[in-house]
């Protein structure tokens, strides 16, 4: 039995039931990373001893007739942009070489609460800035379904390492689509949650405003089942909603019903490659005929998302990333003459081109004379566009369908020099995090060289269980998600 | 020569009195091994967010309140970008722009005349502090200490155009304004530690003129003294310059307490971009109007509300009553101790006079000295009664500074009672039968040498007599003669 092809709640109950010991699932997926990671190259720190050590003990307590989480001895990435304690967390940038927070995110604190083994840290553009993981300070991590295509990103170790079977689940962050463009890269199932339905306090800062930790599966229950464990309010995090967490795999009923879905021109537009139109038009008649009702829609405001975007997350990390000056942790310039001279070099030697381009936008639009003409102006657009948004949902709509991606998986190398092309490929993903509302990739589809494509559900805040439950009804219906990378 | 006048903004800084920092768990306290009270939060890791100090919320509203301030029902906190080492996010979370916590107040001064002012406050908002950088001299490095970093910090700012006209209103600025600050026990005040900070901007033009001149901000001003002798020396310096056709250049300029003198620091001429954004880890305050008046009406009585309250309960001159309110305290001594008496003004006589310099040789305020409030009226009581005169009072209080015991017990111990007339007769007769010459000058009419007998009497009588006593009996005496 190859035990790094189950799904999640395979392995949770085989493990429960002591089918097979968390110690065997874990060595397993270790196995998998060992043979296909040298080609994948999904992991930046492998924690093989830990993961064994966490696995052990959930063996122990199984032993022991003792409760153990849902999760117990399942194995899980981590995006490399979540604090570890303990283990090095570099963010797929040279700056953060060699920091080895002292504490845990709070989701990797409830993930090991649930039983979880970590299997180590995931690749990722430098700082989650890029669609790709080219900008990864490291090295580029590949995509499973073809090995000279990029898996996506930011996320794209993450995304990278459950298609390739190198673990059943695994987090990631969700600035602008780096979830759910990896997730239909790889044919898998991402969620962005609801900003503020899952603590940020620990994953690095991108842009606080927009910045989401959600899940990575192979399927909807298994999704469900991970965001329901990272899921709920924080005292640690001010922004995060004090609400109550529903089980999510509660609502996978397959009912749809009734259900009233929209889809909004705007996303069907030029740029849009014709395969990846197709197959997400295709999912929509399947979800009609499954009892939903379809209606068009508009969103006038979309064509002012991707500016209004690229001024406010810049202008957040120009902000965020002031504290990687070289004193505390990360890396440190020599010969520096002055503080001044430290800054400057420890920054110019530790941050790469994007992130470098990215910090001078920021502080652009942040400077006097400039903010009222571009942060303010682009806060102003973001009010508009989640206008559009509240007015969809007061219409009665229950869940906006797009495409998750223009297109599939695009070729190494193929955007690297082409910075505006790349950022179009968060076209269609980067309006939930400006209205702050859930949304989740599935797999709808194959082009016809074998490369996911993705579809993408949008829903009004905390509509997690919908967005889930038509997601679960569709898979009923198809087996897109039962295919695995040729590896 | 013109005539000059000079006017001074105020940028006041106190830490606040919080059992943690403002966004963290740390402990906020001064001091200590360097960096021993740092988290993730207030070292700024990557992935730490703040998490809003509720008291220290409470503590500004109080304040801007008691500033007579307007409220901002809805406020919103700022990031300041700027790098320094000794801020570890390289930002400063602070509140900018049109609401702040309280805007619009103002704080009434007293000037030494009796005559009173009302400096206009423009914001009172809420900020962190930074750590401190520690620089080795020579070693060719600096080190930083974060124990300070995240300790919540007020500013209070006046408002524009100046109300203070001079040094020394801008120290009676400064201490009215502590005095305020621990009255509502939101701060310790201590200059020296710089827990408060004053910073004043003074500026000098033309009597007559019609626009302001530049200003210098001053720094590391540790106690009222210097704020006074700083401005000073600044208004008198700036007048140089320009009578000596030079201009006074914008810039931050450091106080040397010792030499008396300012030095530039660093020039202010190039507006610093601070690019100021809304702080997107922490939520909006939102006010309740329910609360905040709670929160009014639970204000203590402040300083100027107490000082025309005990002027007048208790018929003290003002400047006592201005004296005895400084520290809340002081205060509530001087109203327990004159709680019944039937001479406060003698209670208040004593607190600032031979009590204040007692107490300020053991370096502690007036009301920590081992006497009681009850234990000073014990002793004024004596003295009314006429068990003991007053020169005895100074060194019956000497002795219970030292050592805690009343009036009565030191007055019993050391036999100090007044002398019985028995008594003083007798030494009296001694007296004049010991001086048969100065006796015969004052039936000569010379009542002058009568002061030289009195002071043998009293001698001879370590003091305890009463001198109307000894008066009446030395006047008998030579009559006698
Ligand atoms: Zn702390």
């Amino acid at each position: 039995m190859d035990l790094h092809t189950l799904t999640a709640h395979e392995l949770a109950e085989k493990i429960k039931s002591r089918d097979v010991s968390a110690r065997a699932v874990t060595d397993a997926f270790l196995a998998r990373i060992e043979a296909v990671d040298g080609d994948v190259k999904a992991f930046v720190t492998v924690t093989a001893d830990r993961a064994r050590e966490t696995a052990d003990a959930v063996d122990r307590r199984l032993a022991a007739g003792e409760e153990v989480g849902p999760l117990a001895g399942v194995p899980v990435a981590l995006k490399d942009n979540l604090c570890t304690e303990g283990v090095e967390t570099t963010c797929g940038s040279k700056i953060l070489r060699g920091f080895v927070p002292p504490y845990n995110a709070t989701v990797v604190d409830k993930l090991l609460g649930a039983g979880a083994v970590s299997l180590g840290k995931a690749n990722m553009d430098e700082f989650a800035m890029g669609s790709s993981t080219e900008n990864s300070a490291l090295f580029t991590t590949r995509n499973p379904w073809d090995l000279s295509r990029v898996p996506g990103g930011s996320s794209g170790g993450s995304a990278a390492a459950v298609a390739a079977g190198e673990a059943p689940l695994a987090l990631g962050s969700d600035t602008g689509g780096s979830i759910r463009q990896p997730a239909a890269f790889c044919g898998l199932v991402g969620v962005k949650p609801t900003y503020g339905r899952v603590s940020r306090y620990g994953l690095v800062a991108f842009a606080s405003s927009l910045d989401q930790i959600g899940p990575f599966a192979r399927n909807t229950r298994d999704a469900a089942l991970l965001l329901s464990v990272i899921a709920g309010h924080d005292p640690c995090d001010s922004t995060s909603v004090p609400r109550p967490v529903p089980d999510y795999r509660a609502g996978l009923n397959g009912d749809v019903r009734g259900l009233r879905l929209g889809v909004p021109s705007q996303y069907f537009a030029e740029g849009i490659a014709p395969n990846v139109q197709a197959a997400v038009l295709q999912a929509v008649e399947l979800l009609e005929s499954l009892g939903a009702k379809v209606e068009t829609v508009s969103l006038p405001y979309t064509e002012y998302v991707l500016p209004a975007y690229y001024i406010l997350a810049p202008a957040e990390a120009s902000s965020n990333l002031a504290r990687y000056d070289g004193v505390r942790y990360g890396h440190r310039t020599t010969g520096a003459r002055d503080h001044i001279g430290l800054f400057e070099k420890t920054r110019d030697e530790g941050f790469g081109a994007e992130v470098k381009q990215r910090i001078m936008i920021g502080t652009y639009a942040l400077s006097h004379g400039y903010y009222d003409a571009f942060y303010l102006k682009a806060q102003q657009a973001r009010t508009l566009i989640q206008r559009d948004f509240a007015a969809c949902w007061q219409s009665g709509i229950d869940a906006l369908v797009t495409p998750t991606a223009p297109s599939v998986a695009f070729g190494v190398g193929e955007k690297a020099d082409d910075p505006l092309a790349m950022k179009l490929s968060d076209i269609c993903t980067l309006s939930a995090n400006m209205a702050g509302i859930p949304a989740l990739s599935q797999c709808c589809g194959f082009s016809e060289d074998g490369l996911p494509i993705g579809l993408q559900l949008m829903g009004p805040a905390f509509s997690e269980e919908t967005l889930l439950r038509i997601a679960h009804a569709y898979e009923l219906a198809t087996d897109w998600h039962t295919r695995r990378a040729p590896l | 020569m013109p005539e000059y006048e000079t006017r001074v903004g105020m940028e006041c800084h106190a830490e606040l009195l919080t059992e943690s920092k403002m966004f963290c768990g740390c402990r906020n306290e001064f001091g200590g091994e360097p960096n021993s009270r740092t988290c993730p939060v207030c070292l700024g890791l990557p992935g730490s967010l703040p998490v809003m100090n509720k008291k220290a919320v409470e503590h500004v509203v109080r304040t801007a309140l008691a500033l007579n301030c307007t409220i901002s029902l809805h406020s919103i906190f700022h990031r300041k970008n700027y790098f320094y080492p000794d801020l570890p996010k390289g930002y400063q979370i602070s509140q900018y722009g049109n609401t702040p916590i309280g805007t619009n107040g103002w704080l009434e001064i007293e000037r030494a005349d009796g005559t009173t002012k009302r400096i206009r406050i423009t914001r009172v908002h809420l900020e962190e502090d930074t750590g401190k950088l520690i620089h080795s001299d020579g070693a060719g490095y600096s080190v930083v200490d974060y124990n300070r970093s995240g300790v919540p910090l007020m500013e209070i700012v006046t408002d524009f155009p100046p109300d203070i006209e001079s040094a020394e209103e801008a120290r009676l600025y400064a201490e009215t304004l502590r005095s305020v600050l621990l009255y509502l026990q939101v701060s310790d005040g201590k200059m020296e530690q710089g827990s408060l900070r004053a910073e004043p901007n003074p500026s000098v033009r033309p009597v007559g003129s019609d626009t302001f001149g530049v200003k210098t901000e001053l720094k590391n001003l540790n106690s009222f003294r210097s704020v006074q002798r700083g401005i000073e020396y600044e208004a008198k310096r700036q007048i140089e310059v320009i009578e000596g056709g030079g201009r006074v250049v914008q810039e931050t300029r450091g106080w040397d307490d010792d030499k008396g003198v300012s030095f530039s620091q660093r020039s202010k001429e190039v507006e610093q971009e601070y690019r100021y954004f809304p702080e997107p880890d922490l939520i909006p305050l939102d006010f309740d109007v329910k609360w905040l008046d709670s929160l009014r009406e639970s204000l203590p009585e402040l300083p100027n509300e107490k000082k025309r309250r005990l002027a007048e309960q208790y018929g003290l001159p003002a400047s006592d009553a201005a004296q005895l309110v400084l520290e809340r305290e002081t205060a509530d001594f001087f109203e327990a101790a004159a709680k019944g008496a039937k001479d406060p003004k003698a209670i208040a006589n004593w607190m600032l006079g031979d009590l204040a310099r007692l107490a300020n040789a053991e370096s502690v305020p007036v009301h920590a000295t081992q006497v009681t409030p009850g234990a000073l009226a014990g002793m004024v009581g004596l003295i009314e009664s006429g068990a003991i005169t007053g020169k005895i009072a100074k060194s019956v209080l000497e002795e219970m500074v030292a050592t805690g015991k009343t009036a009565a017990q030191v007055v019993e111990e050391k036999g100090l009672t007044v002398s019985g007339a028995d008594e003083v007769a007798g030494i009296v007769a001694n007296v004049v039968a010991a001086n048969p010459d100065v006796v015969a000058k004052i039936k000569a009419g010379n009542d002058k040498s009568i002061g030289f007998l009195v002071g043998q009497v009293m001698k001879e009588s370590k003091g305890r007599a009463k001198p109307d006593d000894v008066n009446r009996l030395l006047k008998d005496e030579i009559a006698k003669q």
